[in-house]
Parts: C-alpha cells; structure tokens; sequence
C-alpha cells in the first residue's frame, strides 16, 4: 500500500479536474501543485543536503524571464521557456554555487538571501533585456481553461516528486544526508562536499526554474517585484517545507495545501488580508517551537498527544 | 578639478554613511558573537526604533537625536524579551535543520514589518527637521578655497553620535565586568560557564544590546533618510554584508567593514548610478567571500601575528 501511495496520489490528482470544479478551484490547485513543486526542490537542498536557502526566489524569477525574454525579445513562444530554463538555472545556479556555497548554515542562508535581492535589483536595472520595473505581459494566453495548465504543472510536479525519491534513495541521496548531518565527518570519509554540495544546488535550482518559467506562462505577467520576492516567494517556499515537514517526501505537498488554502482564506476575510505576513509569521513560530520538524515529520509526536488525551476523556 | 572634487564630496558622504552603518553592523556582530545565530529581524528592529523616533517627533516635537533615550531603552527591552521567549525555547528543541533559529528571527522580522504596516500605513514618512537640509561649506570658512566641500548637518551630527556610542560600547566591552563576561561568551561558551559567567543572562543582554544599538542606529538615520515598514529587509542585508566584511563576531572589522561599505556604496552611486548602489553592496560582498573569507579581523590578527 505505502508503496503504491505515490502512485494512488497522482492518479486521484489527475481524475480531480475530470469531476467539474470551478474555474476558481482550478486555480487553488494549480497554485498549490506549484508550490509543491518548489518546495519539493527546496527540500532537495534545504531538507537533505541541509543547505537551508532564502533565495530560492532567484531560481524562480530567473527561470521566469528566460521564459519572459524568450517570448519579449526574440517572438518565441513562452512553452520553450520551460525546457530552456533547466539549461539557464543550472548554468546560473553553478556559478552561484561558487560563491554561496564557501559559506556554511546560517552564513549561507543569508548570502543566497542576498543573491535573491540582488537579481531583483538587476532585473530592475537592465530594461532592455527584461522590460525593468516594466515587467513582462504575455499577451496572448495559450488557453482559456486551465485544464491544459493544470495537467502541465501536474506533470512537472510528479516528475519533480519521482526524481527526487529515486536521487534520495541512492547513493547521492546518503551523500547529501551525510553532509547534512557533518560537513567535516563526510569530507573524511573521502565525500568530496563540494560537489556533491554543487549538484544538490544546481539540481534545486533547475526544478524550481521549471515552476518559476511555469508560473509565467500561466499567469501571463511577471516583473521584479512578483518574481524576485523575498517574502513572498523565498520565505513562502520555506515555510511550505517547515510546515509540512523537512526531509520528507509529503511534506511540501501537505505544507502547500495548507499555506495557500490559509492564504485564500486570509484573503476572504475582510479586514484580515492586511494581516496575512503577521499570520504566516505567527504561523512559523508556533510551528518552529513546537513541530520543529514539520507536520509529516513530527507525525508521530501529533498522534501521541491525541492518543494520550483519549484515554483522558474516557475516564472523565 | 572638478572630477577631483566630485570625488572628495563622495568619500565625505561614503565615511558619514558608513559611520551608521558600522553602528547597525556592531550589533549584529555582537549578537552573532554571542548567540552563534544570525538575527534576520535586525532591520526591522531598526524600523522600530525609526519609528519610535518619528512618532515622538510627530506627537512631541522631540528632536530625532533626543529620542535615542527613549529608543535604545525601549528596543533594549524588547530584544529582551524577544531572546527569552522565543529565541531561547528554540534553542532547547531538537530538529533537523539547526538554522531553526534563523527561520524563527525571519518570522519576528516579518510581524514586525507587517504590524507597522497595518499600524503605521505604508506611506513614506520623514522628520523634516529644519535642519534637515542646512550644510556647513568649506568655501565659507577659507575664501580662496580651489575646492568647495560640503558638510551636511544633520549627517555629521549622526556620524558624530554613531561615533559616541561606538567609543561608549567599546568602554563597556574592554572595561567593566558585563562586557568582559559577554567578550568571554563569545570567544568559548564552556570556559565561560566553567569560569562563573552567567551565560544565560549575557545571551539575554547582549541581544538586548545588539537590539538596543540598532535602535539607535534608526534614530540617527531619520532625520536623514524616509522610513516606510518594509525597509528593515534592507538594512538586515547591510548588516550582515559588514559583518562578512568585518569578520565573524569581531567588533573592530564591524566598523571598518561599515566603513569600507558606505565608502563604495556612495562610489558606486555617484559614478556608476543610484539604482546600483545595492548591487556594488553585493560586489564587495562577493569580493570578499572569495579574497578575503576571515573578513577585516583576519588580517588585523594576521599581523599580530606576525610581530
């Protein structure tokens, strides 16, 4: 049964759609199989190689306008994005391995939070390529339902969770749990870390590109502000791993419903939407004091807590 | 000449903005001294105190610089009371990534900045002091001057307290009990606690301290600069960028490492262009990483060394 999950998930996932939602559910969805996606990549080098990035946003946003200067620059449909933007995120992604990753824990955190800020600063800075605080506006949509954008995302997001279960349970997969653990003891064993280090990254930053030139094809606009956002992009992608939980397979999928299904819900209540920063933030540290490691990872430590209140009430 | 002048007048700016900023630095580098953590929510500290100043000087008339006695208390008591209740519980629980803490300052950095938001509005608010746009001219104290420099009030007024305040801090670290304990904390934990240093309680002050001096910090910077709620982010990045600079922990790399920054920051705007001042930040910082990974205080121990 375990083993077949993935399987069983990803069909109900692709018959969901069949049954007749909204226009609007269509969209939750969308969002929230996107965000799983990022987070699942975020995982791959925050959770197990235990390089914890606040700039995933880069990866995002550059991954956008490959696809977005594809399209303004050069006339070519915004889909070759998709498949040219893993080539543009790895290259990009490797050359900032090589700064980012001579830092280590918290050091590194914050200096791939400056490369996020950074990239938005230039985007902004070089308009003839990127249309600057301008942005860039697809004029024409490829389709009106978003059945098409549904299936694609849904596509990217299993190829996404696929290949990461396959690279943790090999060899690499040990490797980056190793390093995680100890730098120091992993490079004694003969692991050479910064390779290792350097692939986790720029694969990372390759599966988050895939989502971030995604999300311009299927939102249609995309400027610095939106796609270069640190909290609104780079902080969101780490508390959708916090939440659901670190190191895990499900994790990103159950933080991804849970974060945009209490975004959306935020949002419709009047007066609240103002207030959604200090929910999410209130939200993740309540979740860093008491489910340190996620709702899926500290599984075992929520079923304890209800079925020791069940006898409790039993006696009453 | 001209080329020449210009050149002097941005070095000026460059030393007087870089003066703040080894004032913002030094309190993260304490923190980081001491806690080992970085505190991501140092910006927005600063907001707060930015914002203590603006309102006492919106309801007082209180000048921005007299409401440092106010600020730094204030912002000394809640980075407290942030260190006791919410940073130290973090401390104890065990999880798989131990940038626990980091993510947690992250999410105090982002309450803050949206409670000033929904509090405060965002709108653009300045103290318009009237000596807000005063200068002091070379050319009016030596006539015959072949290049005319000036000196803006209000930012030489903040250079001089950031001045003040970085001496006073310096006082307290090398001379009294407190600071040499928290010195202690900060170079070996278990020797500390081996030798009767409360360790606990330095972790507490000294966020408080770091907490307090970045308050100061924001009250220094209003009379010369706009303050709207999301501007703490910035000014994390710039603290942390001194601190790389500096060196991890070390106070004196702090201020030359603000100093170096707010130099080439200024460079960068007068030849290069305003919109790029952020990213020649981020040039020094790489350049850094790469040639010169210890920071400032590396070479200044290296050549102790060598003596």
């Amino acid at each position: 049964m375990k083993k077949y999950l993935p399987l069983i998930i990803l069909a109900i996932l692709s018959i969901l759609p069949l049954i007749g939602l909204s226009s609007y559910a269509m969209h939750i969805l969308i969002l929230v199989i996107m965000w799983a996606a990022i987070g699942m990549a975020w995982n791959l080098l925050g959770g197990y190689c235990g390089q914890v990035s606040f700039g995933h946003a880069a990866y995002f946003g550059v991954g956008a306008y490959t696809s977005g200067i594809l399209y303004y620059k050069l006339g070519i449909s915004p889909w070759w994005g998709m498949p040219l933007s893993i080539v543009v995120v790895s290259l990009f992604s490797l050359v900032l391995g090589f700064i980012v990753l001579r830092l280590r824990g918290p050091f590194f955190a914050l200096a791939t939070l400056a490369m996020g800020e950074v990239m938005r600063v230039t985007t902004e800075n070089i308009g003839w390529l990127t249309g600057g605080t301008l942005g860039i506006l697809i004029q024409k949509r490829t389709w009106v339902s978003k059945f098409g954008y549904y299936y694609i995302i849904l596509l990217v997001a299993a190829g996404t969770f696929f290949l990461i279960k396959k690279l943790i349970e090999s060899k690499l997969g040990y490797y980056f749990v190793a390093i995680r653990e100890d730098q120091d003891a992993a490079e004694s064993l003969g692991i050479n870390t910064t390779l290792y280090k350097t692939i986790a990254l720029c694969l990372s930053g390759a599966l988050t590109g895939i989502a971030g030139a995604f999300y311009t094809n299927y939102m249609g606009y995309i400027d610095p502000h939106v796609v270069f956002a640190l909290h609104d992009i780079s902080i969101v992608t780490i508390m959708i791993v916090m939440v659901g939980g670190v190191a895990t397979y499900w994790g990103p999928l159950v933080g991804a419903i849970i974060m945009v299904f209490l975004a959306e819900l935020i949002r419709t209540i009047p007066g609240l939407g103002a207030a959604h920063q200090t929910l999410f933030g209130i939200l993740l540290i309540v979740i860093i004091i008491f489910l340190p490691n996620g709702i899926v990872g500290d599984f075992a430590k929520i079923k304890k807590i209800f079925k020791q209140e069940a006898p409790r009430n039993e006696l009453n | 000449m001209i080329p020449l002048e210009g050149f002097l007048q941005t070095l000026i700016a460059g030393i007087l903005l870089g003066g703040l900023y080894a004032l913002i630095g030094i309190g993260m580098t304490l923190i980081m001294g001491v806690m080992k953590i970085i505190n991501l929510a140092h910006g927005e500290l600063m907001m707060v105190g930015m914002y203590i100043a603006f309102w006492m000087f919106e309801l007082f008339k209180i000048d921005p610089y007299l409401s440092i006695f106010v600020a730094v208390p204030a912002l000394f008591f809640l980075g407290i009371a942030l260190q006791k209740f919410l940073i130290n519980p973090v401390l104890k629980v065990d999880s798989i990534l131990p940038e626990n803490q980091v993510i947690l300052t992250v999410g105090i950095g982002m309450v803050l900045a949206n409670l000033a938001t929904i509090f405060f509005k965002s709108d653009y608010r300045s103290t318009p002091v009237d000596y807000g746009t005063s200068a002091w001219y070379l050319s009016d104290y030596w006539i015959d001057t072949p290049l005319d420099l000036s000196l803006s009030v209000p930012w030489t007024v903040s250079f001089l307290f950031a001045v003040f305040i970085t001496i006073s801090l310096w006082f307290f670290l090398s001379k009294t009990d407190m600071g040499k304990s928290i010195r202690a904390t900060a170079q070996d934990l278990d020797a500390a606690l081996i030798m009767g240093v409360n360790v606990k309680l330095m972790r507490v002050v000294t966020f408080g301290i770091g907490a307090g001096l970045v308050g100061a910090a924001g009250c220094l910077f209003i009379p010369i600069y706009y303050l709207y709620p999301s501007l703490g982010g910035q000014f994390t990045l710039i603290a942390f960028v001194i601190t790389i600079l500096g060196g991890l922990g070390s106070t004196i790399g702090a201020i030359i490492g603000g100093l170096i920054l707010g130099i080439f920051e200024s460079m960068t705007a007068t030849y290069i262009g305003m919109g790029w001042a952020p990213v020649g930040r981020f040039v020094i910082f790489i350049a850094a990483l790469i040639f010169l990974p210890g920071g400032v205080a590396s070479l200044l121990k290296r050549q102790r060394f060598g003596k």
